[in-house]
């Protein structure tokens, strides 16, 4: 277990093993859950990049988000999909230019509003979200308000093709962020956090190390809204509203500011958590849900204010009984 | 001793509203010399350090380091350059390890981009590893290998300031500008501490600009010493004029001499 961590080509097996028994074993409302859950993992791990780590404040995590889905569906429908096996190799391609164009606006966004000190990112990134959404609500070459039907998604076996696409990207996601962040250069992110006049003394060009943190989300936002994108086959500009940025914001702080495993979890429990509190709004004829959720959420904060896992890592605690 | 000037600086003045903190400063630094900075509190010797460092832009005047004009270079850039500094409270890198403040000072040494950090290259690797090496071996000179791993925020406040320094001599700096090191410690501390700033002199080739409080202490270990009262420079010699300067007996005993760690700058 602990080895898959360290090496992406196990972790991906391990993901598809597991995937081949959601695939038998459960019917196929789990199933769209898994892949969801997936997508907002890559949500919460990019977003924990700003947010976490180098201590920024994005809002507006679900306009980069769409600008990936909305770019990946519109190539999608320029552009034939390769024949089946190698079907998967256009989702990726259409995965990765989506992520460019988000990596793009993040740049136009980033660089701007980074320069300044104070919290001018969480405005910017905030206006960004609303006007991205406006733009496509008046864009009739992608739907308009009306939304963007059929976007070509994997073909049959539908859950096993597009956990495949989501999987992959979940590994690349992890992998190349825990990376940096283990480097040097991505320590710097952390120093940015910790104190700015600190880390400019020492050398560091704060600035630059937020944008390229701030581009990097970005991107895997971009990825995000790409496989979001292909595995509904359908594109609103609704669901890029705030409330989703809002809830990347919540993954990362319930997970733990700079937590990998923290965002995974988050990412997994603010998925699951309204879905399994569904039975409880038909027993009882009112929809608790958000009610049982904000209490659940604030709950946590007052138990653990740091998040599940403040700045650790699953890995730590493991380390330290065995030791 | 070589004769060259490392640093110049120019009739710098910092005015802030109406008070002039800084006023119309003149001096130089010669290479591989350790010249002390002193005055009474809020004599303005951390505003001269915020000025050479680039957190704050001079109102008027100019430094030059190693022959660079420093107008408009931010903070960054002249750490670059190799000029470099401590805090007089203390500005760790908190919640990451002793280990990660002093590599993070290193990053500017570094040729890999991130994309040789997410594959993992042999570049990548080479340069982590001898990047470490060199911080542990800084971390050993000042006997703080042993807690490499623990939280920076752990250590006891006297290891705190010998981690400032270390942290700052990770950034290979030609000059190191330390603002009170010893504050706070004790008279067996400071005399270990000054030890220390002795032997990385020798060891790194530094040339250094030591403020300090502690007026003995200053005229044991400085060639040069300069006095700062309100902004303006009133005295500048060997140790021996400072101590018989009127001048500078005036203005320590016209102010009373306590410590005043808790300033915030
Ligand atoms: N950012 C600032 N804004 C306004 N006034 C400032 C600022 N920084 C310093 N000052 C003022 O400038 C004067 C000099 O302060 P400075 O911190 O340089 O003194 P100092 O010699 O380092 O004192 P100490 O020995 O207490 O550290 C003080 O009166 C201080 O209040
Ligand atoms: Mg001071």
């Amino acid at each position: 277990m602990l080895k898959a961590l360290k090496n992406p080509f196990l972790a991906l097996l391990a993901m598809l093993a597991f995937g081949a028994i959601v695939n038998v074993a459960f019917n196929s409302f789990i199933q769209l859950m898994l892949v969801i859950i997936l997508i907002n993992m890559i949500l919460a791990m990019s977003l924990n990049l700003v947010n976490g780590y180098t201590g920024q404040f994005s809002l507006g995590h679900a306009g980069f988000m769409a600008v990936g889905a909305y770019a990946s569906a519109y190539l999608s429908t320029q552009m034939p999909l390769l024949p089946q096996p190698f079907e998967i190799f256009s989702f990726l391609l259409y995965a990765l230019v989506g992520g460019c164009l988000a990596a793009a606006a993040g740049f136009v966004v980033g660089l701007p509003s980074l320069r300044l000190k104070g919290d001018y990112l969480a405005i910017v990134t905030l206006g960004f979200g609303e006007i991205i959404r406006v733009v496509l609500q008046s864009t009739p070459a992608v739907g308009g308000a009306r939304g963007m039907f059929g976007i070509p998604g994997p073909s049959e076996p539908k859950f096993i093709a597009g956990y495949i696409h989501a999987s992959i990207w979940v590994i690349i996601t992890f992998f190349v962020i825990w990376r940096v962040v283990k480097s040097t250069h991505g320590r710097a992110f952390l120093s940015v956090r910790e104190d700015e006049i600190a880390a400019e003394a020492m050398g560091i060009n704060t600035t630059k190390a937020k944008v390229r943190a701030f581009v990097l989300s970005s991107f895997f936002a971009g990825i995000a809204g790409s496989i979001f994108a292909h595995f509904t086959n359908y594109l609103n500009p609704s669901s890029f509203s705030f409330a989703r940025s809002v809830d990347s914001v919540i993954m990362v702080v319930l997970g733990g500011m700079g937590s990998m495993s923290g965002a995974i979890l988050a990412a997994i429990f603010i998925t699951v958590m309204p879905e399994a509190l569904r039975p409880l709004q038909e027993l009882t004829g009112v929809d608790l849900r958000m009610v049982i959720y904000a209490l659940s959420l604030i709950l946590l904060m007052i138990l653990r204010p740091k998040g599940l896992f403040g700045n650790k890592e699953i890995t730590d605690y493991v380390r330290k009984k065995s030791s | 001793m070589s004769a060259k000037n490392l640093l110049e600086v120019q009739k710098i003045t910092m005015q802030f509203g109406g008070l002039k903190a800084v006023d119309s400063l003149e001096f130089h630094i010669k290479e591989g010399e350790l010249m002390g900075l002193i005055g009474p509190n809020g004599a303005g010797k951390t505003t001269v350090f915020n000025m050479l460092t680039g957190v704050y832009q001079p109102t008027s005047g100019q430094v030059v380091f190693a022959g660079m004009p420093l107008k408009g270079l931010k903070p960054f850039q002249i750490s670059h350059l190799g000029m470099t500094r401590t805090f007089q409270n203390i500005r760790l890198f908190k919640e990451l390890s002793v280990l990660e403040n002093v590599l993070i000072a290193g990053a500017q040494h570094l040729t890999y981009g991130l994309g040789a950090a997410v594959m993992q290259n042999s570049l990548f690797l080479k340069e982590e590893k001898s990047l470490r090496e060199q911080a542990m071996h800084l971390l050993k000179i000042f006997n703080l290998e042993g807690k490499a791993h623990a939280p920076s925020m752990a250590l006891p406040y006297g290891e705190q300031r010998k981690l400032e320094i270390v942290r700052a001599l990770a950034t290979k700096p030609q000059l190191i500008c330390l603002d009170e090191p010893a504050a706070g410690m004790n008279h067996q501390e400071t005399h270990n501490l000054m030890d220390l700033i002795a032997k990385i002199r020798k060891e790194f080739n530094l040339t250094v600009l030591l403020i300090e409080h502690d007026m003995k202490l200053v005229m044991g270990i400085c060639e040069r010493i300069m006095v700062l009262d309100h902004g303006i420079k009133i005295e500048e010699g060997t140790p021996q004029v400072i101590q018989n300067s009127a001048k500078v007996i005036e203005a320590y005993l016209g102010v009373d001499d306590e410590d005043n760690t808790a300033e915030v700058h």
